[in-house]
């Protein structure tokens, strides 16, 4: 037993314990996240104008409408990923492609909450059968059957290359889930950017559209900070497998 | 390519036909689910008739996820998996031919079970049977297609009959809307027929796209 206690001590002199060092990536990601989120609060409830029929409860808007952003493009960049690994089989893109997914799926959770309380304040009720809605939806269930696969038991090469597969044509599924739904009913969504169908989407006021605009900047700046922690954490946590694995080595020799 | 791949699906077919187990168990389901949509919708009832085009359907998914499930995880009890893949042939073929069995397999219990659910509600057809026969074809190839592909990467995992419906329902979503509002229009309401064919057009355009793209990404999915 002491004997083994000696060899655990030695084992950890020999392992390098580098200082971690916070990047410099880290350190703009941080900085610029939270310059824009105070600079989005100032715009969210100071700045943009309070919406005449909606009141106070639009203010939702400017949460509700970026994470769905955030959601997108942390998809999107699943599929990339997804399609870099299956060409280079790096397990840096695997990470990149599962930590993105964590996260858009915790966005697109945050969708789905703040939807419906505004919802339920501006169209009086929780949910509606609507093509962006149950996008979002099907979205979510897609991406939380990706982490479903990424659960499997098995080597991790195999997981990743499933889970691959699985982003890719999640994600080619997305637009025509979207198509599909649009066809079967659009009723509720008013059309803010462009010409509606009906020549008369609502519009958007410029102070709101400003507001809009700085917190999709602050929430894409979360997003790749959320991404870059992300992936320097599931870094470490490989690191520290085979820090034991050498560790057990040691033992067993 | 499709001769090997004929050649596994009459493998599979007449292996099934031995056995006859699968087949078995998917009408004996479909039944199930059309009695407990009896007691779900009173047959008496004439509100009744507008969701029997979505029973179809429901069957229809319910009993394909059985076979389904079963074509691939029986490939790996005696690891015939590995046998399939040392064997000369692409990986595409075993997925054409597995898709195949499968789609033959979906064919024959919708032949018992659709006649079945009209005649246990009593659903008289005021549209067009031949219609109706060209969405329930068009609608179980885009689903087996898809479906014979996410069983193949679901049984990787040991739970492979829990993770399946998991990965197949969202991702079959837009043919389950094209079909039932498709299969709604051609069983009660044949003057909109154009819009139904719109929606048979959305369906095929999905079969096309997901069948092409998992014949691209079987390979990766069947490496050992």
């Amino acid at each position: 037993m002491s004997m083994n206690l000696e060899r655990e001590k030695a084992s950890f002199e020999v392992a390098d314990w580098a200082p971690i060092k916070i990047s410099l990536l880290t350190k703009i990601l941080y900085g610029g996240m939270v310059v824009t989120m105070l600079a989005a609060f100032y715009f969210i409830f100071l700045y943009a104008e309070i919406e005449k029929t909606m009141g106070a409860v639009q203010k939702i808007f400017y949460m509700h409408v970026p994470s769905a952003w955030v959601a997108f493009l942390a998809f999107f960049v699943t599929f990339v990923f997804s399609i870099l690994f299956l060409i280079k089989r790096k397990r840096i893109y695997d990470t990149y492609a599962y930590v993105s997914a964590e996260i858009g799926v915790v966005f697109t959770i945050i969708v789905l909450t703040t939807g419906p309380i505004w919802a339920k304040s501006s169209w009086n009720t929780w949910w509606a059968w609507e093509p962006r809605l149950t996008t979002t939806l099907i979205l979510f269930f897609l991406f939380v059957a990706y982490l479903m696969v990424r659960q499997m038991d098995g080597v991790w090469d195999k997981k990743a290359r499933l889970a691959a597969v699985f982003g890719i044509i999640g994600f080619a599924d997305v637009p025509i889930v979207f198509f599909a739904i649009r066809w079967w009913q659009s009723k509720f969504h008013p059309i803010v950017f462009g010409d509606g169908p009906s020549q008369q989407g609502g519009g958007i006021a410029p102070s709101m559209l400003v507001a809009l605009l700085v917190t999709i900047t602050a929430f894409t700046f979360l997003y790749a900070y959320l991404l870059h922690k992300g992936v320097s954490f599931e870094n470490m946590k490989l690191k520290v497998d085979q820090y034991k694995e050498k560790l057990r080595e040691r033992l067993e020799n | 390519m499709f001769r090997a791949a004929l050649t596994i699906a009459k493998k599979d077919i007449y292996s099934e036909l031995r056995t006859k187990q699968v087949l078995g168990t998917m009408i004996i389901f479909a039944g199930l689910v059309i009695l407990v949509l009896s007691f779900a919708f009173d047959p008496a009832n004439n509100t009744t008739k507008a969701v029997i085009p979505g029973a179809v359907w429901i069957i229809i998914v319910f009993s394909g996820i059985l076979g389904l499930n079963r074509s691939l995880v029986s490939e790996q009890r005696n690891d015939t998996m590995h046998g399939l893949l040392v064997a000369p042939m692409e990986a595409s073929s075993i997925y054409l031919g597995k898709f195949m069995a499968n789609f033959s397999m979906i064919l024959i219990v919708e032949i018992v079970a659709v006649p079945f659910l009209f005649l246990l509600f009593d659903f008289k057809v005021n549209g067009s049977i031949l219609y109706f026969i060209l969405v329930l074809f068009v609608g179980s190839f885009g689903f087996i297609a898809i479906g014979t592909f996410l069983a193949a990467l679901a049984s990787n995992s040991k739970s492979s009959e829990m993770l399946l419906p998991l990965l197949l329902f969202p991702m079959t979503s837009p043919v389950l809307i094209g079909v039932t509002q498709a299969t709604k229009i051609i069983l009660t309401n044949m003057e909109k027929l154009p819009s139904a064919i719109a929606w048979l057009q959305l369906v095929a355009a999905y079969d096309v796209i997901f069948f092409v793209l998992c014949f691209l990404l079987i390979e990766y999915v069947l490496e050992v």
